[in-house]
């Protein structure tokens, strides 16, 4: 076992990137992720790679694309406002299916709004933030080692799917500290980029875009992407589970939260409710299947979440009617982090509920 | 085993590299830790705080809403966060700069520490951070002094290496004051 470091996230998430072998970064600062680029700055260039504080949010993305087509790891962050301006570069990346990590370090909003922990951006991410009708891969890591390994695997499925990736976390996630062990890039069986454009040379041309024009043309391009969103829902999903086996009560939510619930269900356990914590590590695909069974098995689900209501939508739509739902969430904004012993009296008052 | 703490003073008082010491202790003794600094709006001169939880197991939330363990080295820390102390907690108090009077809570241990006093008699007012941390390890144990003393060439920058001495003393004093204390 390698030894353990002591890292903040956004450093972590970095770290994975490098190790991932992304060599080439465009972003413009923007807290709470602005250690993102302070690290690879400093870290890409001796690995003869590139890093570029471009002019804005938008010249970022377009780098982004620009650097993918032909074929390099690359990667971007921001945070809200910046992701907003990200999103035309998101669609046209997602219609060229061309792969790229984009880190959000989420803040408050909406407009300027604040710097502090949020999940308001769920649907903006989740849901397809820029126009067209596509969807990315969205991981929404709950520590620090997390940031760091799904990093990782943002660039492998980015490369499977030959689509952008959104890693989603917000200042809790990225300005806290922990243990890491920086474990080596997992291996494994990533297609040939036989679509990149690196100078024709002789061979047959290559062309890399999300224009269609022809008759039928973009038709079958977005079933294809369908088709693709498809495997991803049937392959891709990733979830936890804490104390769900017998809980009559399932707590679900991601990131941050999810952190702050896992502590509220141990203590409601040692009060002797029978509550469990259902995590979505992927927002998507949603773990729609795995849900749906802890669900039907307690009969009740309780969605928290740091917005006044999104992931909410996606847990209803997986545990249709075996199960009842409700929610409680905390808008963001400074002083808006619920801490265990309020999310406990939640649960509480959810669990006194299921025993009527 | 899961402890918890919330470190408060003004900025400069080293509030955040006493988290971060106490973390790395932690990782070096092989247990779990989260350190999550308040992240705001802040300004120099303004509030410092952070949070540690230190655990065998998972770690579970970094937010920490009552503390079982409460340090405050300025009056403004205290009265932000006094009332939060969970029932049966211990607050430990920089008593060269914050009056514990007003407070009114029987419900927990207080243990106050001439924080200042003892590191400026150390040579340099600087190492309150290191007094207030000794004083907290030798009340909760959480990790062994020398985890701590060993965690300073970690948590210092390398120019700042010459003062780990003087630092390991602030430190073992801080614990002396604070066991003094809480046996009289």
């Amino acid at each position: 076992m390698s030894k353990r470091l002591f890292v903040k996230g956004n450093e972590a998430a970095a770290m994975g990137a490098v190790e991932a072998g992304c060599r080439y970064y465009f972003g413009y600062p923007i807290t709470p992720q602005s250690d993102i680029p302070e690290y690879l700055s400093r870290e890409l260039p001796p690995l003869n790679g590139e890093f570029i504080q471009a002019e804005s949010e938008i010249g970022a993305i377009n780098m982004l694309l620009g650097a993918s087509a032909t074929g390099a790891r690359a990667m971007t962050s921001s945070s809200s406002p910046g992701i907003s301006l990200k999103q035309e570069g998101i669609s046209y990346m997602a219609g060229a299916e061309l792969p790229g990590v984009i880190i959000n370090i989420s803040r408050s909003g909406p407009g300027l709004g604040g710097i502090d922990a949020s999940q308001s951006d769920y649907f903006q991410c989740v849901k397809g933030g820029g126009h067209g009708g596509y969807h990315i891969p969205v991981l929404a890591p709950n520590s620090v080692q997390e940031m760091y390994d799904l990093t990782m695997h943002a660039f492998d499925l980015a490369d499977l799917y030959r689509t952008p990736v959104m890693l989603l976390g917000d200042s809790v996630i990225g300005q806290m500290k922990e243990a890491l062990i920086p474990n080596p890039r997992p291996v494994r069986e990533l297609p040939a980029k036989g679509w990149a454009v690196r100078g024709k040379s002789g061979a047959e041309q290559r062309v890399v875009k999300s224009l269609f024009l022809g008759d039928g043309e973009l038709e079958a391009h977005n079933w294809h992407l369908h088709a693709k969103y498809q495997v991803m829902k049937e392959k891709e999903c990733i979830s936890e589970e804490y104390e769900t086996a017998d809980a009559r009560l399932i707590v679900a939510g991601f990131g941050s939260v999810s952190r702050i619930a896992h502590t509220a269900v141990t203590m409601a356990r040692a009060e002797g409710m029978k509550v469990g914590l259902f995590r979505p590590v992927t927002l998507f695909p949603f773990p729609e299947q795995a849900l749906a069974q802890a669900a039907a098995r307690a009969g009740k689900v309780l969605v928290v979440e740091l917005n006044t209501g999104q992931m909410v939508e996606d847990v209803r739509l997986s545990v249709g009617a075996a199960a009842q739902v409700s929610f409680y969430g905390r808008p963001p904004g400074a002083g808006s982090l619920p801490s265990p012993e309020e999310l406990l009296e939640v649960i509480r008052k959810n669990y006194e509920e299921t025993a009527r | 085993m899961r402890k918890d703490v919330l470190i408060a003073g003004f900025g400069g008082q080293g509030v955040l590299l006493a988290g971060n010491l106490l973390s790395y202790a932690a990782i070096d003794e092989g247990k779990n830790v989260s350190y999550f600094p308040a992240y705001g709006v802040e300004k120099r001169g303004g509030s410092a705080t952070c949070t540690v939880v230190i655990a065998d197991g998972a770690v579970g939330s970094p937010v920490v809403g009552q503390p079982s363990v409460l340090v405050v080295l300025n009056q403004a820390s205290l009265e932000r966060f006094g009332a939060r102390v969970r029932p049966g907690g211990v607050l430990i108090v920089n008593s060269s700069l914050v009056d514990v009077s007003a407070l009114g809570r029987t419900d927990i241990e207080i243990v106050s520490v001439p924080m200042n006093e003892i590191a400026t008699d150390l040579g340099d007012p600087r190492m309150v951070n290191m007094v207030a941390l000794g004083a907290y390890v030798a009340l909760t144990d959480a990790v062994k002094l020398p985890s701590l003393a060993a965690a300073l060439s970690q948590a210092l920058p390398e120019r700042n290496h010459k003062f780990i001495p003087a630092n390991v003393k602030a430190i073992e004093t801080g614990a002396e004051a604070a066991r003094a204390k809480k046996e009289a």
